[in-house]
């Protein structure tokens, strides 16, 4: 059972997901980029990064607003702490869900 | 000859493959950690929201970008239109160019057909994973390839045990809502391979938080992204001069 609306919105949804990440792999590969544009993109997985996480940490809601009391941030800081020591992906993840359920069964 | 370098070993022998696989796995499975509760979290909601088993599998197995299929069934169970919800993915997921143009500086020399296949595994996740290996010089993509689709899999059958039985599961338990958030953080760390890196990251973090407070929806990542890469570039040049 389907509903034909649905797939609509899925196919819909796929090509439009799907051609920014092809466009640039296909078309930007196989020609030398300006310096600049090469240095410029270097910085960007920290921008993007750094763009997802915050608000995640400071804020809450729809729509969003300043929310510094909530584990989110605090369970951050020891986290961010043990990836900087061990540089260690799936021991920060256990780490940081370990605090994160700690602080909920605290709080 | 200029992939030596990612293929110590050739990846036309056995072991060789056999070597991606794993090495591939290994990279993958905090990502896999990450994927299944916020996978089976969003087949709970899509059944919710009237979607079928099979309607929550061809979206996770088309579409495979999270945020904007959390998206996309809350706006069809408020019965949004199929042209707006099909137009705010599009915006949800614009961040993915510049991701897949970070990649591209280290695939000259793939196949069409390889990259193809890449693109559709492109996500915050295996991005950053597969990314900060391609600048160590210790990855190929075959590798990354591993990476995409193990998370991929993983995405796809969470995703469909959660429209099953997810009801079942309590919301919050193992801390399983931050295992993302954990997964940024030590991904960011990777990044910030010198002064310049922290700078960005920090304007990015900053713009971000101010954008989303005045913004609706996620188009603040990609704003603070170019506005902190850009910013930090000029700062660069302007220093050099």
């Amino acid at each position: 059972m389907i509903h034909p609306e649905v797939i609509w919105v899925i196919l819909g949804m796929a090509l439009v997901t799907y051609l920014p990440r092809w466009v640039p792999l296909v078309f930007l590969s196989r020609r030398n980029l300006p310096r600049w544009l090469v240095e410029w993109l270097d910085l960007i997985p920290a921008a993007i990064l750094s763009a997802l996480l915050l608000p995640e940490l400071v804020t809450n809601g729809t729509p969003r607003h300043i929310a510094l009391w909530q584990p989110e941030l605090w369970v951050a800081i020891p986290t961010f702490v043990f990836a900087l020591k061990t540089k260690s992906l799936g021991g920060t993840v256990v780490i940081g869900m370990a605090l994160f359920w700690l602080a909920h069964s605290v709080t | 000859m200029k992939n030596f370098w990612n293929n110590p070993i050739s990846p036309h022998n056995k072991r060789g493959t056999k070597t991606s696989i794993l090495q591939g796995l290994s990279a993958a499975w905090p990502i896999c950690l990450g994927y299944i509760p916020i996978g089976i979290a969003f087949g709970v909601l899509a059944q919710k929201a009237g979607l079928y088993p099979i309607e929550i599998m061809l979206m996770s197995i088309l579409v495979f970008a999270g945020s904007s299929q959390f998206i996309a069934v809350s706006m069809l169970s408020t019965g949004a239109g199929a042209l707006s919800i099909i137009l705010t993915t599009f915006a949800v997921n614009l961040r993915h160019l510049l991701m897949s143009s970070s990649l591209a500086v280290f695939l000259g020399d793939a196949t069409r057909r390889k990259l193809t296949l890449f693109a559709y595994g492109v996500t915050d996740e295996s991005f950053a994973v597969n990314h900060t290996r391609f600048s160590r010089k210790t990855w190929s993509l075959n590798r990354a390839l591993v990476v995409n689709h193990t998370a991929n899999l993983t995405w796809i059958v969470s995703s469909i045990i959660g429209g099953y039985s997810g009801r079942f599961i309590h919301q919050g338990a193992f801390g399983i809502d931050y295992a993302l958030t954990a997964m940024f953080i030590c991904l960011l760390i990777f990044q910030l391979k010198g002064r310049l890196y922290v700078l960005t990251a920090v304007i990015a973090g900053a713009v971000a938080v101010i954008l989303s407070l005045i913004i609706p929806g996620s188009s603040y990542i990609v704003l603070a992204s170019i506005i902190a890469a850009t910013t930090v570039l000029g700062l660069k040049k302007w220093g050099a001069r």
